[in-house]
């Protein structure tokens, strides 16, 4: 029985952080501007990759390969952000203008 | 599954290879190149190659995406239009294309146990390691010993070519190494909070791994040519959060030639030491009374100057063209 809910709530977490990645990648590709593209593409590097690697590590039950999945996942956790952050300030030191502003300007 | 898997990743192979084809910004060029080595890298990863996935992954994916942006830093940033097509081009193209098509049609099926290549030397290989090194990772075996040659040849290539990279950068100059200046590329992450306190907070990790890679590559995938592009690696980010006057008071250039030069001949003096302990060149086992320890010993110490070669050639060439900039 708890063997079939631990299941259950790892298959809801890898589904779930599958739709986050997908719906990062059709934001990506949808959004208007390089701000608001990488807010969406946030999502799959912030909660797609905590849901999917923590459903990851529900299935592989406590053993080594656990604490390689957290691992990466501390890992993801750290560096997605900090790339975000690094490529947001480039955009806003190079002057790259939101679709806000541009509309302001008209 | 694997095979979907394996065609999605190709089909990303074949988009990725005609975006670099079609960038005129030379910059999209060298990003798309570096996905293009991380795609080529789980490839690898999913045929079971997990020792040239890790050297893709750390040299196509990292380091030499980042000397591609050291030179972009000194040429022009946009493409030169080509205004005329040359029908010499074309005719080339299409014609090894034909032969490539052709050729594939001879391919055995992946993984048939049955293909030629499976069939010639591989399964003594598979058979004698665990005899004669025992060692758990047979590529190491292969690489380090087997095929010792091979390898000492390589690591003569890496040197050969930082050389030359060396000799090219410097051209115009006194000296062939360059000096300790602070430049300008490499110090602008200072002001950068986030990337800073981050970036130093992974170095030691990186540099650990490295070593882990290293020391480690008879157990698991990895060795001296993938240790010796993470380290560099984790120093080049060194070099790009505090600036590359930092990354050169902690290595010199001079000790940097010395590490790849001292890597190549530590390699060469093994080889020697067999031959003068009465075995053949590169032959391990008369190293220590018991053939297999000797063995084991050789792999080690060859690895150790594989890496020590690497490292020190990457971060020469790295400062080469930092040092260029100026």
């Amino acid at each position: 029985m708890f063997a079939l809910a631990l299941d259950s709530l790892s298959w809801f977490m890898l589904t779930s952080g599958g739709i986050f990645v997908l719906i990062g990648g059709i934001g990506a590709l949808r959004m208007p501007d390089l701000f608001t593209r990488m807010h969406a593409s946030s999502l799959t590097d912030s909660l797609g990759p905590m849901l999917i690697l923590g459903g990851l590590a529900l299935q592989t039950g406590w053993s080594l390969e656990t604490l390689k999945v957290l691992a990466i996942l501390i890992f993801m956790l750290i560096t997605g952000p900090t790339a975000t952050y690094a490529l947001g300030n480039a955009a806003l030191m190079a002057g790259m203008s939101t679709r806000a502003t541009e509309l302001e300007d008209d | 599954m694997v095979v979907l898997f394996s065609l999605f990743l190709l089909s990303l192979l074949v988009i990725t290879a005609i975006a670099i084809v079609r960038a005129e910004n030379l910059f999209s060029a060298v990003m798309l190149s570096g996905i293009f080595s991380l795609l080529m890298a789980i490839n690898f990863f999913v045929l079971d190659a997990a020792d040239v996935a890790l050297t893709e992954a750390a040299v196509g994916a990292g380091v030499a995406t980042v000397l591609l942006l050291g030179a972009l830093a000194l040429i022009p940033n946009e493409e030169r239009k080509r205004t005329r097509r040359s029908p010499v081009a074309l005719v080339t193209v299409i014609a090894i294309v034909l032969a490539i098509s052709y050729a594939s049609f001879d391919q055995p099926r992946v993984g048939d146990p049955e293909a030629p290549v499976h069939q010639h030397v591989a399964p003594w290989y598979l058979e004698q390691t665990p005899e004669l090194i025992d060692i758990p990772n047979v590529v190491t075996a292969v690489l380090g010993s087997f095929r010792g040659y091979d390898t000492l040849g390589e690591v003569y290539v890496v040197l050969t070519a930082g050389i030359g990279v060396l000799f090219l950068l410097s051209a115009g100059r006194t000296s062939l190494l360059p000096r300790r200046k602070e430049p300008s590329i490499a110090s602008s992450l200072k002001d950068h909070l986030i990337p800073h306190v981050v970036g130093r907070v992974l170095i030691p990790f990186i540099v650990l791994f490295g070593l882990y890679v290293q020391f480690h590559g008879e157990y698991g995938p990895g060795g001296g040519f993938q240790a010796g592009a993470i380290i560099a690696a984790g120093i080049i980010l060194y070099a790009l959060l505090e600036g590359e006057g930092a990354a050169l008071r902690v290595l010199p250039p001079r000790v940097l030639v010395g590490l790849a030069i001292g890597g190549a001949l530590l390699y060469l003096a093994v080889g020697i030491v067999c031959m003068l302990l009465g075995g053949a060149f590169l032959d391990y086992s008369v190293l220590a009374s018991d053939p297999v320890v000797g063995q084991q010993i050789g792999i080690l110490v060859i690895e150790l100057g594989v890496g020590l070669a690497v490292t020190g050639t990457l971060l020469s060439i790295f400062h080469a063209f930092a040092a260029r900039d100026q």
